[in-house]
């Protein structure tokens, strides 16, 4: 096992789960860590890495408050064991058979999924077109920098809630009905759309493309804990 | 689909029962079609909220908030009811949009 | 128990001896909120408290009314099922006795319930005595929705899932009927000092 720092608060880690079976992008993994007086404490991590790559790599964000996370960012070390089950989850996965555009629409941590959705859309040449909405709080919290840069065929539009980068032209603040109006895929393209994020940011930006005139059924949603990035 | 619109930022949703309910079930039961008892809905299990620090997880009907499912997992065994489930459908088509 | 994780020791922390039920520990400043369903919100215009079932004539309390009764402050230490301990909470309320001071009753099971849904059952004789409180302060402050304002049952001889938040009266029952854990495979009565946490324990 490998672990890196990919921002102050998040770190990467790399498994080779022995008799892993393969993932489909957008799975998740759960962590159980074990004490040594058999107390237990479990959480679910979406896999990072597409389908494609051996290696299964996890993206985990340090929940102040939490008990796995701050085990997992902090005190794991290359050469641990860890245990996890999976992979897991046929439902929030990336739409194999769409026949339309793809919108995914993260908030902070919540791109975990995408990392590995994107990735794969590159690795198996998808001709599908995918669009990524991504809201982080400073230049400093943007994740796996590396997989989302722009590529032909899949276009990816980052805001910053808090504070932006000095020479920043892009678009800046909280997404709203105004952002999704300029930066997502319309309604006419009915496109399959796909949130992850704290609880209440996936709501809010549920509610939003409801009211835009998206199907409801056209939306998927996986909430995180934590308050992911909303102030 | 608003039961609440209280700021219950510690809720989760069904994608977190795949884990548990493997346990139990070898088909994957998130991606199922769940009618809710107390008021008939229906939904994806993935779409169902699910209070996850409570002693057990507690799963809960998006439209009416009832309890539908739930589930317990620790060293003596797993626990799980789901007298709040009226129907719950597989479909065994993989076309999952 | 198979594989132990390198440097993880979860929440533990150790107490003064004899201050601990089996199997607990201090939580210290904290205080978990543990919840099965939407927070509710009470209005106190909307919220009564009763005494309901096995009973001569059904007592009902208003708002306003219950603030009239004879309170007292309760000091004690609380102890959660999922483990977690906290001494010397201070609370403010109505004892259950005075509740059901002039009650008549053949009941010998009290069935506590909530908004939102949530029930709890415990033995008549666990709610009397000066066992059990229903309060509305909690540290000197009125007690939070997410720690179960308006009021909430205190019951702190037992696991602190029969404390229910959110209590809005008592069913007096002959039979007595499992709450909402205790069908679910939690211990019926739930004594700390016994760890009593599941059926069967």
């Amino acid at each position: 096992m490998a672990v890196t720092r990919e921002t102050p608060r998040v770190r990467r880690i790399r498994l080779r789960p022995p008799d892993w079976p393969g993932h489909v992008a957008g799975q998740h993994v759960d962590v159980r860590l074990t004490a040594p007086d058999g107390y237990t404490a479990q959480r679910s991590y979406s896999i990072a890495s597409p389908p494609s790559q051996p290696e299964v790599e996890l993206i985990v964000e340090r929940l102040d408050d939490g008990e796995v996370s701050p085990y997992l960012t902090d005190e794991l070390r290359a050469g641990d064991l860890l245990e996890v089950r999976g992979p897991i989850g046929g439902y929030f996965v990336w739409p194999e058979h769409s026949g339309t555009a793809v919108q995914l629409v993260a908030g902070g941590s919540g791109v975990v999924p995408f990392v590995a959705m994107l990735a794969h859309h590159r690795t198996s040449g998808s001709s599908v077109p995918v669009r990524l909405l991504y809201s982080a709080r400073t230049d400093a919290d943007v994740i796996a920098r590396e997989e989302l840069r722009p590529r032909p065929g899949s276009a990816v539009v980052l805001t910053f809630t808090r504070d932006a980068p000095a020479d920043w032209t892009g678009p800046r603040g909280r997404i709203d009905r105004e952002l999704l109006v300029r930066h997502s895929a319309p309604p006419e393209q009915s496109p399959a759309i796909l949130i992850c994020g704290s609880t209440p940011f996936v709501e809010a930006v549920t509610r939003e493309f409801v009211a835009i005139g998206h199907a409801a059924e056209r939306i998927k949603t996986e909430r995180y804990g934590g308050m992911g990035d909303t102030s | 689909m608003n039961a609440s619109d209280s700021t219950d930022t510690g809720r989760l949703d069904g994608n977190v029962l795949g884990g548990p309910l493997a346990e139990l079930f070898a088909a994957d039961l998130t991606v199922a079609t769940v009618a809710c008892a107390h008021c008939g809905d229906h939904a994806p299990m993935a779409a169902f909220q699910v209070y996850a620090d409570a002693p057990a997880l507690v799963v809960r009907c998006p439209g009416c908030a009832g309890v539908v499912m739930r589930c317990a997992s620790d060293q003596r065994g797993v626990r799980f009811e789901m007298t709040g489930v009226r129907l719950l459908t597989v479909t065994s088509s993989d076309d999952q949009a | 128990m198979s594989h132990v994780s390198r440097g993880f020791s979860g929440r533990r922390r150790d107490a003064p001896a004899g201050r601990l039920p089996p199997g607990q520990y201090d939580v210290g400043d904290g205080f978990p909120v543990l919840s099965a369903g939407p927070v509710p919100y009470t209005e106190p215009d909307e919220w009564d408290f009763t005494v309901q079932g096995q009973v001569d004539e059904v007592r009902r309390w208003s708002w306003q009314e219950f603030k009239q009764l004879p309170r007292e402050p309760v000091t004690v230490d609380i102890h959660c099922v999922t483990s977690w301990s906290k001494f010397a909470t201070r609370w403010e309320g109505v004892s259950v006795e005075t509740l059901l001071a002039e009650v008549e009753t053949a009941g010998d099971y009290v069935l506590a319930f909530s908004d939102g849904g949530y029930t709890t059952n415990l033995p008549l004789d666990d709610v009397v005595d000066g066992k059990a409180w229903v309060v509305d302060t909690y540290d000197g402050s009125p007690l939070e929705p997410e720690h179960g304002g308006p009021a909430r049952l205190l019951v702190p001889h037992l696991y602190f899932w029969k404390s229910a938040k959110w209590v809005r009266g008592l069913v007096l029952n002959l039979v007595d009927e499992p709450g909402f854990w205790e069908n679910f495979g939690y211990h019926n009565y739930g004594d700390p000092w016994k760890e009593q946490r599941y059926a069967g324990d």
